[in-house]
Parts: structure tokens; C-alpha cells; sequence
């Protein structure tokens, strides 16, 4: 489903010289698989996620997915690519305010091979609990529901593969648990495979398979400035 | 659907802005149909308002006074001419009517005219109408009677049986009233011509009316003319005109007129330049209104970009939205642009008789919206270039 090799990222820094954030050497996800990443903040995990999603054009390296080498594509076909195959729940949820909740899941696959679907948008809105919330605008929900809200919009367009970047950063302990618990069951339910980012240790510990992303990036003492 | 959904909230989201760009483009584009239409129609309408006369004859002077004050009934005669003189137009074989006029009187601003029973028994001021009687009779010739046009009567209050007292000279002056007492007649259906605005009462009315030089009793102000063929026009353009040189022969009617559109030209440019800057203004208001929301949208969009939507698109959703907002100021154009070309033409009619049409087509009615929507739309482009620009992972989180 997911495969990384030798991916590399790096940045200008203030001073003028490059900053690199994110070396990979090889990742992989099977279908259907669920992995969570450990690691502090700052270490290049989201940096990571978006290098993975194609939202950051990497320096060099290989991102697959499904079969589909991101990284060999133009930015017009990684967007394309990303609406097709992938889901991506933000920490800060992300969802647009100006929107409805109904509105925000029906972007979320608007622009994938599908196109909006009005059905499927409600039914997946009802699958997490918010049918008696679709006219809502996220102002007018609670933290807890915007996460759900986001959560239906990252499943909405059937994603291959669901990236999770600190999705219970902003929730208290008892929704954190309820919160993974649905991400994890409705990615199962979806046959997306899950790769979550985190550094909450209980959030971590729901995961069967948690590994460090400091195991598996090592930016180069070349790399830094 | 995706992207009409995008435009749809982002003017929901930013309804002031866009309620006040869009009247500014409605006001811009009011007025550019305004300005156009009034100019098209005045000139079509003045030059067709021949009141049905090919020429007109009267004293030495300018041919445009002369078909503005016997036609229009605006200006001051350039002067008088002899009986004899109507008598020789009329029994010209070229000629197929002759009716004179007198002019020097008024009625509370409204003109008194003289005139003779077949202005109205045999001439058509528009194929197959001739003045017709919407209340009473015509007057008697001899009596001091009137005969009032339509509009002149519904201002003036006037209605068959009334009587009046008629005031020395065009201009309306109080201490200027004469003796006589005229009795209404009857009221003319309405023309939409000039002759709306006059009171009509018999040649010899005006000509021995007390207070006027008596020396000049049978005297008139002008003949209007109908030929029997148009090139008798410049003959007789040829006899009054260059070979002799006591009076003037006001011929064709509709080139006079252009010609005093053709002096005004500059005028219509120079309206027409401010309606363009106007409409260039608010396209300008169109790009800063969107401009300056782009930094509280930048997050939206890099969400949007993030959720698969390609550059153009976020491009085209801003491009549209610029042209929707200026879609809805066009069409609210059009309610600016009737309100405004009703007044104009009810201003245009009280004063000069000539009715503008407010169904009238012209391509400039659809032009002009159109061409106000791309204008738009280009306003949109420079906006759209900055959200097509945005980084999507600098503005959605920092690098952690």
C-alpha cells in the first residue's frame, strides 16, 4: 500500500543554510495495516505525513502508493493522486469554517474520482454520530465533534490509506480513546490502511505496532546548518 | 458542484464585502446602459421627430433655431417672414403642404402656437397618424379657442371648456398676461412628439394677439413643409439657401439634427468616459475587496489544496467568484439603469416633447453586463494568482 525509500527532506534555514528534516531510508504499510509513529515535536513527523500525501515535494526519494509512485509525479497529478487514494486527518482537524458540516465532508470528496456524494457524505456522517448535525458549522460543535467531522471527511472519498497527524492533540483523555477508537474502527470498516503520527503515550498505546520515528529518520549531521 | 459550492460560501462568508462591491458594480453598470441608451435614443428619437415635415422656411438665420423652434418648439424664432411668403411656398409645385406657424406666446411656460385646421385634418406626424382629439373638438378658426397637447394639458390641468389667459413672449412672466380670454377646445391624444407640449390656438391668435406689432399681423414665424419628392429639397434648398438670401430653408430636418448631435459629440465622449472609469473603478473594487480577504482565506484554501484540489482549481474559484460577484452587479444593473432611464426620460420629455422608449433594444444591453462580468473576472485573476501561489504546508501547520 505505502512504500518510502530513501526519502529526504530539507529546509533553508534562517541563517541561510539548509536544515534537513526528514531522511527515511525505507517504510512501509500494508493494506488494511494500522502502524502509529512515536515522536517528539519537531522531530519531522508531520513534515513526514505531508511528504507522504504529496503536500511537500520531496528532495529526492520514493513515496508509493497502491502502485503509484508519488514522488515521479507532477504537483497537478500528486493533488489528483491525494483526492483519489488518501485520507488526511490534521491535528487542528482543519475543517473549513465557512462550511457546513455536511459541506466539509462533501469537499473532502470533491474532489476525488467520484466526485461529491451526497449519500454516501450522510452515511458516513451518521456512522460517527453527527446525522443530527450535518447544517452545523464546526463553530457550533464541540471539540470532540469537529474531530468526528474530520474524521468522516478524511474516510469520505474511500482513501487506500488515512494519515493521522496528532488527532488527539487537542481532545481531553476520554475523547483522545473514543476518538482513536473510531478512527481505528472505521478505517477497519473502510479497508483504508492507518498511519498515525503522535507523541500522547496513551494515545500511542491503543496501537499494537508503534514504532519510533526517530528509528526510522535520521536527517544527516550533513544535512543541518 | 465542488466548486460553485467553494464560491457559493466564500460570498456567504464575506456577504458585506460582497453586497458592496456588487452595488458598485451595479451602479458602474447602471450607468454605463444609462449613458448609452439615453445617447442612441435621444439621437434616434430627435432626428425620427420631424412632426412629419420634410423642411422647414423661415426668416435669414440658422437652420438648426429654425427646426428647433417650429419643430421642437425650444429656441426663440430667428425672426418673422411675410404672408406672401407662405403663400409662394404653398403654391410651389414641389410642395404638397405648407402649414404655417406662429410662435410668441406662452401659457405658464407652455408654447402657444398658431397655426392653421390642417395641421391636424391632413398632416401625419408618423405614417398613418394624424393629430387626433382624445377629448372635445378642434378649434374654430377666428375664435379664441385652443386645442391643448396631451402633455401640456395633464400639467397644466387643462380640459375642454376651461379657459385661460395667455402670457406675452416663450418664457413664462407673470406680469406679462395678456387680455385675451381663450377657451380649451379640446385635448389632443397623445403623439409622443414635441406637439405634446403646445397649446394650439388659430394662426390669426398669435398674429393679433394685443401687445403685438400690428405692422406684423400676418406676419408668421415659419411654414412647415412636406415635399412631393425629396430632390425637390435641395432645389429649393438651392433657391432659398444660395441664390437668394432673405430667408432660410431648413432642409432635411433629421440632418439638422444630427448635425447638432454630431457639435454635442464631445459631451456623450466625455460621459461616456466617466461611465468607463466608473466601471474600471469598481472592477478595481472587485480585486481589492478579494485581495484583501485572501489572508483570512489562505488557510481555507490551503485546507482545500490539502484535500486534493489542484491549483487551477482554487484559481478558477476565485476567477468565478470575482465574476459572480460581478454577474449580480450587472443584473442589479439593470434595476439602476431602468430607474435612472426613467427619470432621464421623463426629464428629457418635460422638456423637450421627445418620448425615449424604455423597451427599446440595443446590444449594448447585453455588451455592457457581459463585458462588466470579464472585467471582473480579470479583477479576479490577480487575487486568484495569490491563492493559486499559496504553500499549502507552510500555511496549514508548522514543520514539527
Amino acid at each position: 500500500m505505502l512504500a518510502v525509500a530513501d526519502l529526504h527532506k530539507s529546509f533553508v534555514s534562517p541563517e541561510g543554510g539548509r536544515v534537513g528534516i526528514v531522511h527515511v531510508a525505507a517504510f512501509a504499510l500494508a493494506a488494511g495495516e494500522q502502524r502509529a509513529l512515536r515522536g517528539e515535536s519537531g522531530s519531522g513527523k508531520t513534515t513526514f505525513l505531508h511528504l507522504i500525501a504529496g503536500i511537500l515535494a520531496a528532495d529526492s526519494g520514493h513515496v508509493t502508493i497502491d502502485g503509484v509512485e508519488m514522488t515521479a509525479l507532477g504537483e497537478s497529478q500528486r493533488d489528483r493522486l491525494r483526492a483519489a487514494k488518501l485520507g488526511y486527518i490534521f491535528q487542528a482537524f482543519n475543517l473549513l469554517q465557512g462550511h457546513t458540516v455536511l459541506e466539509n465532508v462533501l469537499l473532502g470528496m470533491g474532489f476525488g474520482p467520484r466526485g461529491a456524494d451526497a449519500v454516501h457524505a450522510r452515511e458516513i456522517l451518521t456512522r460517527v454520530g453527527l446525522a443530527h448535525r450535518l447544517h452545523h458549522f464546526p463553530r457550533q460543535l464541540s471539540t470532540g465533534q469537529q474531530q468526528r467531522v474530520a474524521v468522516a471527511r478524511a474516510l469520505a472519498n474511500r482513501p487506500r490509506l488515512v494519515l493521522a497527524d496528532e488527532p488527539t492533540g487537542n481532545l481531553d483523555h476520554r475523547h483522545a480513546r473514543e476518538s482513536l477508537v473510531l478512527i481505528r474502527e472505521v478505517c477497519r470498516e473502510n479497508d483504508a490502511a492507518l498511519l498515525l503520527v503522535s507523541h500522547d503515550e496513551q494515545a500511542l498505546a491503543q496501537f499494537e505496532g508503534v514504532q519510533d520515528f526517530a528509528l526510522i529518520n535520521r536527517p544527516g549531521p550533513e544535512d543541518r546548518s | 458542484m465542488t466548486l460553485w459550492l467553494i464560491v457559493y460560501r466564500s460570498l456567504r462568508q464575506h456577504a458585506l464585502s460582497t453586497v458592496v462591491t456588487a452595488s458598485s458594480i451595479a451602479l458602474a453598470c447602471g450607468l454605463l446602459l444609462c449613458v448609452w441608451m439615453v445617447k442612441t435614443q435621444s439621437q434616434a428619437a430627435f432626428t425620427a421627430a420631424n412632426a412629419g415635415f420634410d423642411a422647414v422656411l423661415g426668416a435669414r438665420g440658422s437652420k438648426l433655431q429654425l427646426v428647433l423652434n417650429a419643430i421642437f418648439h425650444l429656441e426663440a424664432s430667428p425672426g418673422n417672414l411675410a404672408w406672401s411668403d407662405y403663400e409662394a411656398i404653398r403654391r410651389h409645385p414641389a410642395v404638397k403642404t405648407a402649414v404655417p406657424i406662429a410662435v410668441g406666446d406662452n401659457l405658464r411656460g407652455y408654447r402657444l402656437v398658431g397655426t392653421l385646421p390642417e395641421m391636424f385634418a391632413t398632416v401625419e406626424f408618423a405614417p398613418g397618424k394624424k393629430g387626433a382629439l382624445a377629448t372635445g373638438r378642434l378649434f374654430t378658426p377666428g375664435a379664441h379657442e385652443a386645442v391643448a397637447g396631451s402633455f401640456a394639458a395633464a400639467r397644466l390641468g387643462l380640459k375642454a371648456g376651461d379657459t385661460f389667459h395667455p402670457f406675452h413672449g416663450l418664457a413664462y412672466d407673470e406680469q406679462n398676461q395678456h387680455a385675451e380670454t381663450y377657451t380649451v377646445a379640446g385635448v389632443l391624444a397623445p403623439t409622443n412628439t414635441p406637439a405634446d407640449r403646445v397649446i394650439w390656438i388659430p394662426l390669426a391668435g398669435v398674429q393679433t394677439m394685443g401687445g403685438h406689432d400690428p405692422r406684423a399681423a400676418t406676419d408668421v414665424s415659419a411654414v412647415l413643409v412636406q415635399l412631393r419628392a425629396p430632390t425637390a429639397g435641395f432645389m429649393l434648398d438651392l433657391m432659398y439657401n444660395k441664390q437668394g438670401n432673405r430667408l432660410t430653408f431648413a432642409y432635411p430636418v433629421a440632418a439638422i439634427i444630427a448635425e447638432l448631435f454630431q457639435k454635442i459629440s464631445w459631451f456623450d465622449r466625455v460621459l461616456e468616459l466617466v461611465a468607463y472609469l466608473v466601471a474600471l473603478v469598481a472592477a478595481a473594487a472587485v480585486l481589492a475587496s478579494i485581495y484583501n480577504s485572501m489572508s483570512a482565506r489562505q488557510r481555507d484554501l490551503a485546507i482545500l489544496r490539502a484535500l486534493g484540489a489542484r491549483r487551477r482549481t482554487i484559481f478558477g474559484a476565485v476567477v468565478i467568484e470575482a465574476a459572480v460577484i460581478g454577474a449580480m452587479g450587472a443584473l442589479a444593473g439593470y434595476a439602476v439603469y431602468l430607474g435612472l432611464f426613467a427619470g432621464v426620460a421623463e426629464l428629457i420629455r418635460a422638456q423637450t416633447g421627445v418620448v425615449l422608449t424604455l423597451a427599446a433594444w440595443h446590444p449594448v444591453l447585453w455588451l455592457a453586463p457581459v463585458g462588466m462580468v470579464a472585467l471582473c473576472a480579470l479583477g479576479g485573476v490577480v487575487p486568484a494568482l495569490k491563492a493559486y501561489r499559496i504553500p499549502v504546508a507552510d500555511t496549514l501547520a508548522p514543520v514539527s
